[in-house]
């Protein structure tokens, strides 16, 4: 329990540093390459969790194709970043405001693990006790993802398909043919 | 890229393999972690390694950007065909269990079917997002 803790504190103090670092960092090839770790970092803190299927989608996704199109976007516009013409207060006003908004929020959030949680009293053990026999499969995520929740995951297809449509609608054009 | 004799000789070694654990992600995620989001990802990543070390144009030979979209759209045509399939047999949209003569085997069909859907779409779409910002 001691070493998992330890883990944990050690993971978001490295997490930390490297969101340090991306808004430090004026070259921005080095900062996609943080965002990368970063990314990296959070799907070892979802391992640390349990949530193997939420780390193997952060560390493909986060960590893969989205530094790749990181990078490729770099590679059409400029890898330096620009200085701001003047400080941007209002941004930072901004910011600061939806941070204090959110650690205000995390108060009403049950504690991580805890067995009375309304998902852990009623929900979790539905699933664990009835999907091996409605569904048939190991995986209960899979299981709740694919079919308990179907519904959810066609509507994250179409949402990724939608994204298709209008990148090609935007960078698509024109330049194919020649 | 004529010259990275090293790079071109790892990645003939890597993208097979690439390409088969996506292939591993996608069919064995009822088993183990995984399904068709990540092993869609992991497909296009094998893919854009290619791309990436011997060129666009090469890899825009193996899949054309015309093939891409419309498989694009057939992985979410596939998902929602499920859906309706399963209307179409008594049941109602995206009820898996009166795919087949067992409500279990059903399931075990409906979630394989809409898996390969997801995987299809995810790979296709990563695939073009690559061929569109990796253009000079």
């Amino acid at each position: 329990m001691t070493i998992e803790i330890f883990i944990d504190i050690l993971l978001l103090f490295m997490l930390l540093l490297t969101a340090l670092f991306i808004q430090r960092m004026k070259n921005l090839f080095s900062a996609v390459i943080l965002t990368g770790i970063f990314s990296l970092l959070s799907a070892s803190l979802f391992l640390t969790m349990d949530a193997v299927d939420v780390s193997f989608t952060e560390a493909s996704v986060g960590a893969g194709i989205a530094t790749l199109l990181f990078l490729g976007t770099l590679a059409q516009t400029s890898s330096t970043e620009s200085r701001p013409q003047r400080l941007p207060v209002m941004a930072l006003v901004v910011v600061s405001l939806t941070g204090l908004m959110l650690i205000y929020g995390i108060s009403d959030i049950p504690s991580f693990g805890d067995p009375g949680n309304p998902v852990q009293t009623y929900l979790s053990p539905r699933f664990i006790e009835v999907s091996p026999r409605e569904i048939g499969i190991p995986n209960m995520v899979t299981s709740v993802l694919a079919s308990y929740r179907g519904y959810d995951t066609l509507g994250e297809v179409t949402v990724i398909f939608t994204a298709c449509v209008g990148v090609l609608l935007m960078l698509g054009r024109g330049r194919k043919r020649s | 890229m004529e010259h990275h004799l090293i790079l071109r000789v790892i990645a003939k070694l890597m993208i097979p393999l690439i390409l088969v654990f996506a292939l591993y992600v996608q069919f064995h995620g009822e088993y183990s972690p995984g399904g068709g989001f990540q092993a869609g990802v992991i497909f296009a990543a094998g893919f854009i390694l290619y791309g990436l070390i011997y060129g666009l144009d090469k890899v825009r030979q193996v899949i054309s950007p015309v093939t891409i979209r419309i498989t694009a759209a057939l992985g979410v045509l596939l998902y929602a065909g499920v859906g309706i399939a399963g209307l179409l047999l008594g049941g109602q949209f995206l009820e898996y269990n009166v795919l087949a003569s067992d409500p279990v085997h059903g399931q075990h069909l409906g979630i394989l079917l809409i898996e390969l859907g997801v995987g299809t779409t995810v790979a296709s779409v990563m695939i073009m997002f690559f061929y569109v910002f990796a253009r000079p």
